[in-house]
Protein backbone atom coordinates (compact mmCIF):
# COMPACT_ATOMS: atom_id res chain seq x y z
CA UNK A 1 0.00 0.00 0.00
CA UNK A 2 2.92 2.26 1.05
CA UNK A 3 4.42 1.11 -2.54
CA UNK A 4 1.75 1.84 -3.90
CA UNK A 5 0.98 5.40 -2.99
CA UNK A 6 4.36 6.51 -3.25
CA UNK A 7 3.76 6.04 -6.91
CA UNK A 8 0.62 7.46 -6.87
CA UNK A 9 2.44 10.42 -5.69
CA UNK A 10 5.27 10.65 -8.05
CA UNK A 11 2.84 10.33 -11.01
CA UNK A 12 1.04 12.80 -9.64
CA UNK A 13 4.07 15.07 -9.21
CA UNK A 14 5.41 14.50 -12.49
CA UNK A 15 2.24 15.28 -14.12
CA UNK A 16 2.15 18.38 -11.84
CA UNK A 17 5.19 19.59 -13.09
CA UNK A 18 4.20 18.37 -16.60
CA UNK A 19 1.24 20.52 -16.47
CA UNK A 20 3.34 23.89 -15.00
CA UNK A 21 5.75 23.37 -17.90
CA UNK A 22 3.20 23.33 -20.33
CA UNK A 23 2.13 26.65 -19.39
CA UNK A 24 5.61 28.17 -19.76
CA UNK A 25 7.32 29.19 -22.52
CA UNK A 26 11.18 30.60 -22.91
CA UNK A 27 11.60 33.19 -25.39
CA UNK A 28 14.60 34.66 -26.03
CA UNK A 29 14.15 38.33 -26.30
CA UNK A 30 16.49 41.17 -27.60
CA UNK A 31 16.20 45.05 -25.58
CA UNK A 32 16.42 47.45 -27.91
CA UNK A 33 18.06 50.68 -26.74
CA UNK A 34 17.69 53.92 -28.54
CA UNK A 35 20.82 56.28 -28.81
CA UNK A 36 20.92 58.62 -25.98
CA UNK A 37 21.80 61.32 -28.80
CA UNK A 38 20.24 62.08 -32.14
CA UNK A 39 22.58 61.87 -34.42
CA UNK A 40 20.68 60.84 -37.99
CA UNK A 41 21.92 64.62 -39.06
CA UNK A 42 25.18 63.31 -38.82
CA UNK A 43 27.22 61.03 -41.25
CA UNK A 44 30.78 60.94 -39.89
CA UNK A 45 32.02 61.09 -36.51
CA UNK A 46 35.52 62.90 -35.49
CA UNK A 47 37.08 61.79 -32.08
CA UNK A 48 39.16 64.86 -31.75
CA UNK A 49 41.30 64.57 -29.03
CA UNK A 50 41.63 64.75 -25.01
CA UNK A 51 42.75 67.01 -22.22
CA UNK A 52 44.41 64.43 -20.19
CA UNK A 53 45.49 64.49 -16.34
CA UNK A 54 46.91 62.34 -13.99
CA UNK A 55 49.47 59.80 -14.94
CA UNK A 56 52.09 59.65 -17.35
CA UNK A 57 52.28 55.66 -17.98
CA UNK A 58 49.98 55.70 -20.62
CA UNK A 59 49.23 58.33 -23.10
CA UNK A 60 45.34 58.57 -22.57
CA UNK A 61 44.80 61.00 -25.36
CA UNK A 62 45.88 58.96 -27.86
CA UNK A 63 44.85 55.31 -26.58
CA UNK A 64 41.23 57.09 -25.63
CA UNK A 65 41.08 57.92 -29.47
CA UNK A 66 42.50 55.38 -30.51
CA UNK A 67 39.93 52.94 -28.79
CA UNK A 68 36.93 55.63 -29.24
CA UNK A 69 37.70 55.10 -33.08
CA UNK A 70 38.36 50.73 -32.92
CA UNK A 71 34.86 50.52 -31.32
CA UNK A 72 32.79 53.41 -33.66
CA UNK A 73 33.65 51.81 -36.61
CA UNK A 74 32.57 47.85 -35.37
CA UNK A 75 29.24 49.66 -33.16
CA UNK A 76 28.11 52.85 -35.42
CA UNK A 77 26.95 53.51 -38.43
CA UNK A 78 29.09 56.69 -38.87
CA UNK A 79 31.68 56.91 -40.61
CA UNK A 80 34.85 57.03 -38.30
CA UNK A 81 37.30 59.99 -39.72
CA UNK A 82 40.64 59.29 -39.27
CA UNK A 83 42.61 61.81 -38.81
CA UNK A 84 45.65 62.89 -36.33
CA UNK A 85 44.83 63.00 -32.58
CA UNK A 86 44.71 66.65 -31.31
CA UNK A 87 46.89 67.59 -28.89
CA UNK A 88 44.20 69.61 -26.80
CA UNK A 89 46.00 70.34 -23.89
CA UNK A 90 48.17 73.54 -26.26
CA UNK A 91 45.10 74.12 -28.21
CA UNK A 92 43.77 75.23 -24.85
CA UNK A 93 46.82 76.91 -23.32
CA UNK A 94 47.64 78.86 -26.47
CA UNK A 95 43.48 80.03 -26.02
CA UNK A 96 44.46 81.07 -22.88
CA UNK A 97 47.24 82.69 -24.04
CA UNK A 98 45.63 84.66 -25.92
CA UNK A 99 42.86 85.34 -23.81
CA UNK A 100 45.49 86.70 -21.24
CA UNK A 101 46.34 89.58 -23.89
CA UNK A 102 42.80 90.76 -24.17
CA UNK A 103 42.45 92.64 -20.95
CA UNK A 104 38.30 92.08 -20.49
CA UNK A 105 38.85 88.63 -20.22
CA UNK A 106 42.14 88.69 -18.02
CA UNK A 107 40.06 89.82 -15.11
CA UNK A 108 37.48 87.18 -14.97
CA UNK A 109 39.56 84.43 -16.10
CA UNK A 110 43.12 84.50 -14.18
CA UNK A 111 42.43 83.14 -11.08
CA UNK A 112 41.10 79.98 -12.40
CA UNK A 113 43.69 79.10 -15.08
CA UNK A 114 47.45 78.30 -14.47
CA UNK A 115 49.45 80.66 -16.39
CA UNK A 116 52.17 80.03 -19.04
CA UNK A 117 55.21 80.59 -16.75
CA UNK A 118 53.55 78.28 -14.26
CA UNK A 119 53.12 75.76 -16.87
CA UNK A 120 56.24 75.85 -18.50
CA UNK A 121 57.84 75.68 -14.73
CA UNK A 122 55.82 72.04 -14.46
CA UNK A 123 56.04 70.58 -17.98
CA UNK A 124 56.95 67.76 -16.52
CA UNK A 125 54.38 67.65 -14.01
CA UNK A 126 50.75 65.52 -14.03
CA UNK A 127 47.59 67.77 -14.03
CA UNK A 128 45.57 67.05 -10.96
CA UNK A 129 41.63 66.17 -12.05
CA UNK A 130 41.02 69.94 -10.56
CA UNK A 131 43.58 71.45 -12.56
CA UNK A 132 42.17 69.62 -15.85
CA UNK A 133 39.00 71.23 -15.18
CA UNK A 134 40.82 74.65 -15.97
CA UNK A 135 41.29 73.85 -19.42
CA UNK A 136 37.61 73.36 -19.86
CA UNK A 137 36.77 76.32 -21.53
CA UNK A 138 38.22 74.80 -24.96
CA UNK A 139 35.03 72.88 -25.18
CA UNK A 140 32.72 76.08 -25.21
CA UNK A 141 35.00 77.80 -27.72
CA UNK A 142 32.07 77.51 -30.62
CA UNK A 143 34.62 78.56 -33.07
CA UNK A 144 37.03 76.32 -32.77
CA UNK A 145 35.12 73.23 -33.32
CA UNK A 146 33.10 74.70 -35.68
CA UNK A 147 36.40 75.30 -38.37
CA UNK A 148 36.99 72.15 -36.88
CA UNK A 149 34.01 70.89 -38.39
CA UNK A 150 34.54 72.54 -41.62
CA UNK A 151 37.67 70.93 -42.18
CA UNK A 152 36.09 67.69 -41.97
CA UNK A 153 32.63 67.87 -43.72
CA UNK A 154 30.73 68.46 -40.02
CA UNK A 155 30.97 65.75 -38.31
CA UNK A 156 30.02 64.72 -34.62
CA UNK A 157 32.67 65.49 -32.75
CA UNK A 158 33.70 63.70 -29.70
CA UNK A 159 36.13 65.20 -27.40
CA UNK A 160 36.35 65.88 -23.36
CA UNK A 161 38.86 65.47 -20.35
CA UNK A 162 40.58 61.68 -19.66
CA UNK A 163 42.17 61.77 -16.26
CA UNK A 164 43.60 58.21 -15.36
CA UNK A 165 45.99 58.37 -12.09
CA UNK A 166 47.28 55.57 -9.57
CA UNK A 167 45.06 54.98 -6.57
CA UNK A 168 45.89 53.47 -3.41
CA UNK A 169 43.30 52.25 -0.68
CA UNK A 170 44.17 50.12 2.68
CA UNK A 171 41.12 48.88 4.47
CA UNK A 172 39.14 45.58 5.22
CA UNK A 173 38.45 42.54 2.49
CA UNK A 174 36.41 39.92 2.47
CA UNK A 175 38.37 36.71 0.98
CA UNK A 176 36.99 32.99 0.46
CA UNK A 177 39.58 30.32 2.09
CA UNK A 178 39.77 27.43 1.97
CA UNK A 179 40.15 25.28 4.57
CA UNK A 180 40.01 21.21 5.29
CA UNK A 181 38.23 19.90 8.82
CA UNK A 182 39.24 16.60 11.04
CA UNK A 183 38.02 14.21 7.90
CA UNK A 184 39.68 16.16 5.12
CA UNK A 185 36.43 17.90 3.84
CA UNK A 186 37.02 21.26 2.37
CA UNK A 187 34.97 23.78 3.12
CA UNK A 188 35.11 27.76 1.62
CA UNK A 189 34.93 30.38 4.60
CA UNK A 190 34.88 33.99 4.06
CA UNK A 191 37.48 35.38 6.15
CA UNK A 192 38.39 39.26 6.27
CA UNK A 193 41.60 40.53 6.42
CA UNK A 194 43.24 44.08 6.17
CA UNK A 195 44.79 44.36 2.87
CA UNK A 196 46.58 47.31 1.00
CA UNK A 197 45.61 47.53 -2.32
CA UNK A 198 46.89 49.70 -5.41
CA UNK A 199 45.16 50.29 -8.93
CA UNK A 200 44.11 53.33 -11.04
CA UNK A 201 41.23 55.80 -11.05
CA UNK A 202 39.85 56.32 -14.75
CA UNK A 203 37.59 59.96 -14.60
CA UNK A 204 36.46 61.08 -18.23
CA UNK A 205 34.37 62.84 -19.86
CA UNK A 206 33.09 62.26 -23.10
CA UNK A 207 31.63 65.78 -24.86
CA UNK A 208 29.84 65.57 -28.12
CA UNK A 209 29.98 68.64 -30.65
CA UNK A 210 27.68 69.53 -33.55
CA UNK A 211 30.49 70.37 -35.70
CA UNK A 212 28.42 72.25 -38.36
CA UNK A 213 27.47 74.69 -35.57
CA UNK A 214 30.86 74.27 -32.89
CA UNK A 215 28.03 73.93 -30.13
CA UNK A 216 27.88 71.10 -27.39
CA UNK A 217 25.32 68.84 -27.69
CA UNK A 218 25.44 66.27 -24.69
CA UNK A 219 28.07 65.24 -21.88
CA UNK A 220 28.83 62.21 -20.08
CA UNK A 221 31.00 61.46 -17.23
CA UNK A 222 32.16 58.52 -15.86
CA UNK A 223 33.99 57.45 -12.87
CA UNK A 224 35.63 53.41 -12.52
CA UNK A 225 38.58 52.34 -10.54
CA UNK A 226 40.26 49.08 -10.01
CA UNK A 227 42.55 47.44 -7.06
CA UNK A 228 44.70 45.16 -6.69
CA UNK A 229 46.55 43.28 -3.89
CA UNK A 230 49.82 45.00 -3.27
CA UNK A 231 51.92 42.68 -4.27
CA UNK A 232 49.88 41.92 -8.18
CA UNK A 233 52.03 44.01 -10.67
CA UNK A 234 49.33 45.47 -13.09
CA UNK A 235 50.88 47.83 -15.64
CA UNK A 236 48.83 50.84 -16.12
CA UNK A 237 47.95 50.09 -19.60
CA UNK A 238 46.38 46.93 -18.89
CA UNK A 239 44.62 49.00 -15.94
CA UNK A 240 43.61 51.46 -18.49
CA UNK A 241 41.74 49.06 -21.08
CA UNK A 242 40.22 46.64 -18.16
CA UNK A 243 38.70 50.48 -16.99
CA UNK A 244 37.50 51.97 -20.48
CA UNK A 245 36.13 48.52 -21.40
CA UNK A 246 34.06 49.13 -18.18
CA UNK A 247 32.67 52.01 -19.93
CA UNK A 248 32.36 51.39 -23.46
CA UNK A 249 28.79 50.24 -23.40
CA UNK A 250 27.52 53.05 -21.89
CA UNK A 251 29.56 54.85 -24.17
CA UNK A 252 28.61 53.32 -27.18
CA UNK A 253 24.96 53.82 -25.75
CA UNK A 254 24.97 57.69 -26.30
CA UNK A 255 25.82 57.28 -30.43
CA UNK A 256 24.36 53.69 -31.82
CA UNK A 257 21.65 51.86 -31.31
CA UNK A 258 22.27 48.57 -28.68
CA UNK A 259 20.66 46.15 -27.24
CA UNK A 260 20.04 43.52 -24.29
CA UNK A 261 20.26 39.87 -24.88
CA UNK A 262 18.24 37.41 -22.45
CA UNK A 263 15.28 35.54 -22.37
CA UNK A 264 11.83 35.45 -20.49
CA UNK A 265 9.28 33.29 -19.48
CA UNK A 266 5.84 33.49 -21.32
CA UNK A 267 3.18 31.95 -19.80
CA UNK A 268 -0.29 30.17 -20.55
CA UNK B 1 -41.95 30.87 -1.64
CA UNK B 2 -40.49 33.74 -2.74
CA UNK B 3 -37.19 33.08 -0.89
CA UNK B 4 -36.99 30.29 -3.25
CA UNK B 5 -36.98 32.21 -5.70
CA UNK B 6 -34.93 34.93 -5.11
CA UNK B 7 -32.13 32.13 -4.43
CA UNK B 8 -33.03 30.10 -7.79
CA UNK B 9 -32.59 33.86 -9.58
CA UNK B 10 -29.64 34.58 -7.79
CA UNK B 11 -28.30 31.44 -8.69
CA UNK B 12 -29.16 31.58 -12.20
CA UNK B 13 -27.49 34.97 -12.24
CA UNK B 14 -24.42 33.53 -11.08
CA UNK B 15 -24.35 30.41 -13.25
CA UNK B 16 -24.44 32.82 -15.74
CA UNK B 17 -21.69 34.70 -14.68
CA UNK B 18 -19.39 31.80 -14.40
CA UNK B 19 -20.13 30.70 -17.96
CA UNK B 20 -19.79 34.49 -19.12
CA UNK B 21 -15.89 34.88 -16.88
CA UNK B 22 -15.38 30.87 -18.29
CA UNK B 23 -16.23 32.16 -22.21
CA UNK B 24 -14.11 34.81 -21.70
CA UNK B 25 -11.26 33.52 -20.29
CA UNK B 26 -11.25 30.72 -23.00
CA UNK B 27 -11.58 33.20 -25.77
CA UNK B 28 -8.93 34.68 -23.92
CA UNK B 29 -6.61 31.57 -23.19
CA UNK B 30 -6.72 30.99 -27.06
CA UNK B 31 -5.36 34.53 -27.91
CA UNK B 32 -2.67 34.38 -25.63
CA UNK B 33 -1.89 30.39 -27.12
CA UNK B 34 -1.63 31.87 -30.51
CA UNK B 35 0.56 34.61 -29.30
CA UNK B 36 2.80 32.58 -27.72
CA UNK B 37 3.01 30.31 -31.06
CA UNK B 38 3.92 33.12 -33.12
CA UNK B 39 6.05 34.96 -30.83
CA UNK B 40 8.27 31.57 -30.71
CA UNK B 41 8.46 31.96 -34.74
CA UNK B 42 10.02 35.44 -33.84
CA UNK B 43 6.05 37.22 -34.80
CA UNK B 44 6.41 39.88 -32.00
CA UNK B 45 3.73 42.47 -33.41
CA UNK B 46 1.51 39.74 -34.19
CA UNK B 47 1.91 38.36 -31.01
CA UNK B 48 1.34 41.95 -28.84
CA UNK B 49 -2.08 42.38 -31.26
CA UNK B 50 -3.18 38.81 -29.70
CA UNK B 51 -2.36 39.36 -25.99
CA UNK B 52 -3.38 43.13 -26.69
CA UNK B 53 -6.86 41.28 -27.53
CA UNK B 54 -6.09 39.15 -24.57
CA UNK B 55 -6.38 41.77 -21.99
CA UNK B 56 -9.11 43.39 -23.54
CA UNK B 57 -11.28 40.49 -23.71
CA UNK B 58 -10.42 39.52 -19.77
CA UNK B 59 -8.78 42.39 -18.02
CA UNK B 60 -7.99 39.97 -14.95
CA UNK B 61 -5.61 37.73 -17.15
CA UNK B 62 -2.26 37.62 -15.72
CA UNK B 63 -0.47 35.56 -18.01
CA UNK B 64 -1.67 37.85 -20.89
CA UNK B 65 -0.23 40.66 -19.31
CA UNK B 66 2.77 39.21 -17.94
CA UNK B 67 3.67 38.16 -22.35
CA UNK B 68 2.24 42.04 -23.51
CA UNK B 69 5.10 43.29 -20.99
CA UNK B 70 7.70 40.96 -22.39
CA UNK B 71 6.58 41.88 -26.28
CA UNK B 72 6.50 45.59 -25.44
CA UNK B 73 9.78 45.31 -24.16
CA UNK B 74 11.00 43.50 -26.81
CA UNK B 75 9.41 46.35 -29.03
CA UNK B 76 11.47 49.07 -26.87
CA UNK B 77 8.09 50.23 -25.33
CA UNK B 78 9.69 50.34 -21.86
CA UNK B 79 7.06 52.55 -20.62
CA UNK B 80 3.62 50.08 -21.51
CA UNK B 81 5.98 46.92 -20.41
CA UNK B 82 6.52 48.78 -17.41
CA UNK B 83 2.67 49.19 -16.84
CA UNK B 84 1.60 45.46 -18.19
CA UNK B 85 4.15 43.90 -15.77
CA UNK B 86 2.85 45.72 -13.09
CA UNK B 87 -0.69 45.04 -13.88
CA UNK B 88 0.30 41.35 -13.94
CA UNK B 89 1.93 41.29 -10.61
CA UNK B 90 -1.22 43.52 -9.27
CA UNK B 91 -3.55 40.36 -10.69
CA UNK B 92 -1.09 37.64 -9.14
CA UNK B 93 1.44 38.74 -6.98
CA UNK B 94 2.75 35.74 -5.67
CA UNK B 95 4.02 34.25 -9.01
CA UNK B 96 7.65 33.85 -9.24
CA UNK B 97 7.47 33.96 -13.34
CA UNK B 98 6.05 37.22 -13.57
CA UNK B 99 8.23 38.42 -11.31
CA UNK B 100 11.81 36.88 -12.47
CA UNK B 101 10.59 38.84 -15.79
CA UNK B 102 9.31 41.98 -13.90
CA UNK B 103 12.83 41.82 -11.99
CA UNK B 104 14.59 41.24 -14.89
CA UNK B 105 12.90 44.14 -16.70
CA UNK B 106 13.43 46.80 -14.32
CA UNK B 107 17.81 46.01 -14.14
CA UNK B 108 17.58 47.10 -17.69
CA UNK B 109 15.05 49.89 -17.20
CA UNK B 110 16.19 51.31 -13.78
CA UNK B 111 19.57 51.71 -15.68
CA UNK B 112 18.31 53.54 -18.42
CA UNK B 113 16.50 56.01 -16.10
CA UNK B 114 19.54 56.06 -14.11
CA UNK B 115 21.52 57.62 -17.43
CA UNK B 116 18.71 59.33 -18.69
CA UNK B 117 19.37 60.99 -15.07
Amino acid sequence: MTGLTKTLGSVGLLLFVCACTNNLYEVPIETPLQPKLDVSAFQRVLIAGFVTGGTNDVDANLETARLLRSQLRTESRLDVIDSEVIDLFTVAEDESAASRDAPEVESTEKTTRPNADELDQEEEKTLSEEELEAYEHIFANVSYWRQLGEEHQSPLIVTGTVYFTPHQRSGMVTREREIYDDFGRRQVVPIRAYRDRRGYVLSPKFIFIDGRTGVTLYTERYREEVLYDVSQNTPALSSYFELMDRLLPSFLGALSDQSIRGTRMLLK
Amino acid sequence: MMSVRIVLAAGLMASLAVTVYADDRSDAKAQVEFGISVAQAGLWQEATYRWERAVDIDPSYAAAWNNLGIAYEHEGLFKKALEAYEKALDLEPRNLMIQENYDLFREINDRLDQDAG
